[in-house]
C-alpha cells in the first residue's frame, strides 16, 4: 500500500482538529482548578466532586437515563415490528406509503417534530412531564431503530425461517426461535442508537417536557445561559464518555453481526 | 402431455423389480391433481398431475425456471396452489400450514441455523414435536452416525466444510422421520467429485431408510443416477415420466431427447411404417433411414430421427451401401479422456456428433480433422420422434 501523501495527512489532521479540538478543550477545562473558564489554574478533579453535591444536576441525569432506557426499549420493540412488516410481508397495500412514513422523521426538522408533538399533547390535554418526553423520544428514534433492523432483515436468508416452519414451528415460533436470535446484534445496535439519540436530545425534550422532568441537556443549556461553570464541563465530559461508549458498543456489535452474517450466508 | 411408451428393453435400472407405479392396486403416497400455480402473469406450474409412491426415489428434472422448485414448495406448503389438489397418504393438504405437514425439506442453501450447534440443528424438529430431551439426544446420536458426523455434535455450522453442512442439513430433515423427504438441489453446492460420491450415499441412505425421496435438480446426471423415476419438466408442465433408462432411450419428444444427454436430430418425411419399422426419406442418405418403432406413425408426416452420439459407429473405410449410412469429414473433435467426441460435417453441410469410447491407450490410426469418415447406426439405435 502507498503511504498517504503530505496533502492527505494535512487534510486528515485539519479535519480531525476541526471536529475534536473543541471537545478536547472542554475535557481539559473540566480538570481546571480555576473557577474562570478561560484561565488555567492547575489540574484538579474538584468539579467532579462538586457535581456529586449538585442535586439538580444529579436529578437531571436520573431523568435522562430513565427516559433513555424506556424510550429506547419502546422504539426497539416497535422498530422490530415495523422492520418485519416492511421486509417480510411482501407487497401489501400501502407498503410504500408506510415505509415512507416510517422514515420521514429522519429528515424532518427537529423543531417541527417537537412543536407538532407539543401541539398533540396540548390538544389531547396530556400534562407535559416525564412520559411525554419518553413517548416523544420513542417516536423520533423509532425510525432509526427500524432502519438498522431492516438492513439486517433484508440480508437474512428467508430459507432459515422456512426451515424452521418446515420443522414444526408456527410463524411466531419461527420468529422467536430462529429470526430473533440471528438479528439480535442488529436489535442491540438499534437499542443503543436509540438510547444515545435520546441521551443528547435537547430540542424535542424542550418542547415536550414539563415541570419536574428536566433532562440533562436541558439542565446544561439553561445553566450555560447563566454562565459557563467548570461543573458543566465536568458533566459534559461524562456525557461524552457515555455516548462514546455507546457508539463503540454499537460498532463492536455490528462487527460481530457482520461476522455472524457471513457465517449464515457461507 | 405424458404418454407412457412401452419400453422396448429393460436397460440396467438400479432397482428393476421396484415398480409400484405399474401396480394399479397400490395407492400413491403423494398425488398432484391438476395443480396450477401462477406468480403474477407467469404460470410457474401448469395443470400438473403426478403420483409418487411409497419408498420411491423420484426426481423432478428441468432447466431453471421450469417450475420444479415451485412444485416442491407446493408440497411443502410454502406456496398455495391456484387450482388443483395435492394429497399426501390420502389426506388433502389444502389449507394445511407447513409446520403441520409430515414432510421435511432439505434446502438448497441448507438453511442451517447459524446460532445453533450441529446437534441442536438436528434436534430442532424433534424439540418442536415435543419429544422428551432424553429421546432427542438418542435420536440425534443416531442421526449423526447415519451421516457419519460423530464427534462434530458441538460444532457450529460455520465450523464445518460444505460437505459436512450438507450432511447436517440432511440429518436435520430426516430426524423427525417424515413421510417424505424433499431435496431441493441438494448437491448443487458441492464440487464434482464430492457430488458423485454423495449421489451414491443418498441412494444407499434412501434404500436403508425406505423413505420416499423427492429430489429437484437441473443436473440430468444426478437425476439419472439417483432416481427410480424422473419427471422431465418444461415451462410448468411435465413432458415425460419414466425410469432413467426409459427417458434416455425412448424420449417422447425432441425436447426430452435434447435435454437429457446429447442427440443428433434428423428431420425427414415418413415413407413407410408397419408397426415395427419406420422408414424415412432424407437428403443425407440415399437409402433413407430405418428405425425400429412400434408406435403408430403416419406415413407422409414429418418426423425426427434421434440418434445418440455414442450409438453412432465411425468408419474410416466406406461401409456397404444401405440405410442409416452417412458420409462426411471430421470437422472437429474433443478428447475427454474416457470418450472422444467427433463433429462430422456431412456433404449437406450439417454436422453430426459421434462419440467413441477410448478403449485402448494407443490407436493404430488416429482420426484427425478433415479425414473422410462414414457414419452408420443400427435401426434399434435410433428413435422416431413426432414432436
Amino acid at each position: 500500500m502507498k503511504a498517504p501523501s503530505a496533502f492527505n495527512r494535512v487534510s486528515v489532521a485539519a479535519g480531525l482538529a476541526f471536529l475534536y479540538l473543541p471537545i478536547i478543550l472542554l475535557v481539559i477545562y473540566s480538570f481546571n482548578a480555576s473557577r474562570l473558564v478561560t484561565v488555567w489554574g492547575g489540574f484538579s478533579t474538584k468539579w467532579y466532586g462538586a457535581l456529586l453535591q449538585d442535586d439538580q444536576l444529579l436529578d437531571a441525569i436520573g431523568v435522562t437515563l430513565r427516559v433513555g432506557l424506556i424510550s429506547a426499549t419502546l422504539a426497539t420493540v416497535l422498530g422490530v415490528l415495523a422492520a418485519v412488516a416492511l421486509v417480510r410481508s411482501g407487497r401489501f397495500k400501502g407498503r410504500l406509503l408506510f415505509s415512507g412514513m416510517v422514515f420521514a422523521p429522519l429528515v424532518m426538522p427537529e423543531v417541527v417534530l417537537g412543536l407538532s408533538l407539543l401541539l398533540l399533547f396540548v390538544a389531547v390535554g396530556l400534562p407535559r412531564g416525564f412520559w411525554t418526553v419518553t413517548v416523544s423520544h420513542a417516536t423520533v428514534t423509532l425510525c432509526y431503530a427500524t432502519v438498522v433492523i431492516q438492513a439486517r432483515l433484508v440480508s437474512f436468508d428467508k430459507a432459515l425461517e422456512e426451515a424452521a416452519r418446515d420443522l414444526g414451528c408456527t410463524p411466531v415460533q419461527a420468529f422467536f426461535a430462529v429470526t430473533l436470535p440471528n438479528i439480535a446484534p442488529a436489535v442491540a445496535a438499534a437499542w443503543m442508537l436509540a438510547f444515545t439519540l435520546s441521551l443528547d436530545d435537547l430540542v424535542i425534550a424542550s418542547f415536550t417536557s414539563g415541570p419536574g422532568a428536566t433532562t440533562l441537556p436541558m439542565r446544561i443549556y439553561s445553566q450555560v445561559r447563566l454562565g459557563v461553570s467548570p461543573e458543566i464541563n465536568a458533566v459534559s465530559t461524562l456525557l461524552i464518555g457515555l455516548v462514546a461508549t455507546g457508539v463503540i458498543g454499537v460498532y463492536l456489535v455490528q462487527q460481530r453481526r457482520a461476522r455472524v452474517a457471513d457465517l449464515g450466508a457461507g | 402431455m405424458t404418454t407412457t411408451r412401452r419400453p422396448r428393453l429393460n436397460i440396467g435400472a438400479v432397482r428393476s423389480s421396484f415398480a409400484p407405479w405399474a401396480d394399479p392396486t397400490l395407492q400413491p403416497l403423494v398425488r398432484f391433481d391438476g395443480v396450477s400455480k401462477r406468480f403474477g402473469a407467469e404460470t410457474a406450474v401448469n395443470n400438473v398431475s403426478l403420483s409418487i409412491y411409497e419408498s420411491e426415489f423420484f426426481a423432478l428434472l428441468g432447466p431453471s425456471g421450469c417450475g420444479k422448485t415451485t412444485l416442491m414448495r407446493l408440497l411443502a406448503g410454502f406456496e398455495t396452489p391456484d387450482a388443483g389438489r395435492i394429497t399426501l397418504a390420502g389426506q388433502d393438504l389444502a389449507g394445511m400450514p407447513p409446520h403441520r405437514r409430515p414432510v421435511n425439506m432439505m434446502f438448497q442453501s441448507y438453511a442451517l441455523f447459524p446460532h445453533l450447534s450441529v446437534e441442536q440443528n438436528i434436534g430442532f424438529g424433534l424439540k418442536q414435536q415435543g419429544m422428551p430431551k432424553g429421546q432427542i439426544a438418542d435420536r440425534v446420536v443416531e442421526m449423526l452416525a447415519l451421516v457419519r458426523l460423530q464427534g462434530l455434535a458441538r460444532r457450529k455450522p460455520h465450523q464445518l466444510s460444505g460437505g459436512q453442512r450438507q450432511r447436517v442439513a440432511l440429518a436435520r430433515a430426516i430426524a423427525p422421520n417424515p413421510k417424505m423427504l424433499l431435496l431441493d438441489e441438494p448437491l448443487a453446492a458441492l464440487d464434482k467429485k464430492l457430488r458423485e460420491e454423495t449421489q451414491f450415499e443418498l441412494i444407499a441412505l434412501q434404500q436403508r431408510l425406505g423413505m420416499t425421496f423427492l429430489i429437484v435438480t437441473h443436473d440430468q446426471e444426478e437425476a439419472m443416477v439417483t432416481a427410480d423415476r424422473i419427471a422431465v419438466m418444461r415451462e410448468g408442465q411435465i413432458v415425460q415420466i419414466g425410469r432413467p433408462a426409459e427417458v434416455y432411450e425412448t424420449p417422447n419428444s425432441r425436447y426430452v431427447a435434447d435435454f437429457i444427454g446429447d442427440v443428433n436430430l434428423f428431420e425427414g418425411a415418413v415413407t413407410a411404417a408397419d408397426g415395427k419399422v419406420v422408414k424415412m426419406a432424407t437428403a443425407d442418405c440415399p437409402a433413407g433411414f430405418e428405425a425400429l418403432e412400434d408406435d403408430a406413425v403416419s406415413v407422409g408426416s414429418t418426423a425426427w430421427l434421434g440418434v445418440r452420439p455414442e450409438k453412432i459407429e465411425l468408419h474410416l473405410d466406406p461401409p456397404k451401401d444401405g440405410p442409416n449410412r452417412l458420409a462426411g469429414k471430421v470437422a472437429d473433435y474433443g478428447y475427454l479422456g474416457d470418450w472422444t467426441t467427433y463433429v462430422v460435417e456431412l456433404e449437406s453441410g450439417r454436422t453430426v456428433r459421434a462419440a467413441r469410447a477410448n478403449a485402448s491407450r494407443l490407436v493404430a490410426r488416429p482420426i484427425a480433422c478433415d479425414d473422410a469418415v462414414w457414419l452408420t447406426f443400427a435401426p434399434d439405435a435410433a428413435v422416431v420422434l413426432t414432436r
